[in-house]
């Protein structure tokens, strides 16, 4: 097993550091969270992590720290992985994910999901968009529905450019706007949590600019949380900041602490920009 | 903290070069300094000119200093304790600036009281002042240097003793010019001079305090510093 490799980093990082959430305000709970591929690689170690309501928590860290892995956990994406095993208590207010009551099919409904590349449906706008609602019955008439395709692209901020153009492809329209459209679709379903996994590294700064005043928007409703690369973006856009570093979760706090004057060595080294 | 080098090498010697620059700006500003203290108290009227002409230099280095810092935190956008130290940086050159400042009007009041004629010998009060501020100032660019706060607290606390002494040239002052009213106006010259210097000791502690928060990312202006002391002692325990 990898832990034995790492007994001097576990030592470093026996705990993680930052200041903890007000129980009230957690939205989703990790508790001894440890994720594995094939038995014999941990991805994830002992993770405890508060994500709180309306809030951006944006996770970083260097490839393969598993921010992305942790964000999968969120709505039981790693149960389409083969050998991926998840252990530990993931809470989604206060309700265990992985309690048999849950339907993984409408958890993923409530936490829904954008990707790196914009993955609109090779279907129309319109379709995009009301795949969802239909799917999971939450309208009674296509009248409904037409409300339901409208609030949403209004939401992600898409609906002044595409309400001529329903009918045309989601697959024709930018990068940026597919993006938004495939915010647009997340919202659909009236979800809790949004999670994005480097949802603006395929775009230009000015739609990766529509896309964080998007999330900004967003965040009165949905808790959002957000995997990037990015550190500017994380220190533009998220309430709080969490650092991974080889599958464990570092420290976790306000961004503008984290960015000013981050407690633990590793998080400042990244941060900064040093090797670690 | 451990310390590593950046992965960019060009962001090292960028952080680098400021720390460096600011470290020479504090030097020839305490040069002036302790120039301006010699000129005044041995009558030295070459040297007093040269320190009232010298302060452009500090006046340059200023400007160069913040064009340094404007370019690292437009190209490198700094985070954590980078940002901390050009923060410091970008504060710290104002106030060795004002120190530049003080320093050129004692030189010019040295002038003055070096051509008197009428000896009151009143500026000799200033000895110890003088001999104070320099040591503040000196220890200030030292903690600076080796960004040591433990000696940046100590600093902070000669500003108390600083003060003090302030205080009894004042009061000596205020006397003599009642004994002796012909003298009052270089009476007040040398009453500026020691304004002057108290007033370069309270810029040395605002250094001080940047430095306090260059290493341990918290604003300590304006709060008790024998409480800040003593936290950060518990905390070493």
């Amino acid at each position: 097993m990898e832990i034995s490799d790492n007994m001097d980093l576990d030592q470093e990082i026996s705990k993680t550091v930052g200041s903890p959430l007000l129980e009230s305000k957690v939205r989703i709970a990790c508790r001894d969270v440890n994720v594995f591929y094939n038995k014999n690689v941990q991805a994830i170690f002992n993770v405890n992590l508060d994500i709180g309501k309306n809030q951006i928590l944006a996770m970083i860290g260097p490839s393969g720290c598993g921010k992305s892995t942790l964000l999968r956990c969120f709505n039981r994406m790693n149960d389409t992985i083969e050998d991926c095993v998840v252990d530990g208590l993931i809470e989604l207010d206060g309700e265990n994910i992985h309690s048999k009551k849950i339907d993984p099919v409408v958890l993923r409904a409530n936490v829904g999901m954008v990707f790196q590349k914009p993955n609109p449906f090779p279907k129309s706008i319109y379709d995009n968009v009301a795949y969802g609602p239909k799917l999971h019955g939450l309208t009674q008439n296509n009248s409904e529905l037409d409300d339901i395709v409208e609030e949403s692209l209004t939401k992600a901020g898409l609906w002044k450019e595409t309400k001529d153009r329903l009918n045309k492809p989601g697959t024709g329209l930018s990068g940026g706007q597919q993006q938004r459209l495939c915010i647009a679709r997340a919202i659909a379903v009236k979800p809790e949590v949004i999670l994005m996994d480097e949802p603006t590294s395929a775009l230009d700064p000015i739609a990766t600019a529509t896309i964080e005043e998007l999330m900004s928007e967003l965040k009165s409703t949905y808790t959002i949380v957000i995997v990037t690369h990015s550190m500017q973006q994380a220190a533009r856009i998220s309430d709080r900041t969490a650092y991974f570093h080889l599958g464990r979760l570092v420290e976790v706090d306000e961004t503008g602490h984290i960015f000013t004057n981050p407690i633990h060595s590793l998080t400042e080294n990244y941060i900064t920009g040093r090797f670690g | 903290m451990e310390n590593h080098d950046h992965i960019s090498n060009q962001f090292d010697n960028d952080l680098e070069s400021i720390r460096n620059h600011v470290l020479s700006m504090g030097g020839l500003v305490e040069t002036n300094v302790k120039n301006a203290i010699t000129s005044l108290l041995e009558r030295d009227q070459a040297l007093a000119e040269e320190v009232a002409t010298a302060d452009f230099k500090v006046n340059q280095m200023e400007i160069e200093i913040d064009e340094e810092c404007t370019q690292i935190i437009a190209r490198r956008q700094p985070a954590a304790g980078d940002l901390r130290l050009v923060l410091t940086a970008i504060k710290m050159i104002t106030d060795l600036e004002r120190i530049g400042d003080e320093a050129e009007k004692i030189g010019r009041y040295a002038q003055t009281l070096a051509s008197k004629k009428a000896k009151t010998g009143m500026h000799l009060e200033l000895q110890t002042l003088g001999e104070k501020v320099s040591s503040m100032l000196n220890k200030t660019l030292d903690a600076f240097a080796r960004m040591d706060a433990s000696q940046a607290m100590e600093v902070v606390g000669l500003d108390i003793r600083i003060d003090e002494e302030f205080d009894r040239i004042s009061r000596l002052l205020v006397s003599h010019m009642m004994e002796e009213p012909k003298n009052i106006k270089s009476m007040l010259r040398v009453s500026w001079c020691a304004r002057s210097l108290e007033r370069i000791g309270d810029h040395a502690q605002n250094i001080c305090e940047y430095v306090i928060y260059s290493v341990h990312g918290e604003d300590v202006r304006h709060t008790d510093i024998d409480k800040v002391k003593k936290e950060y002692l518990s905390k070493q325990e």
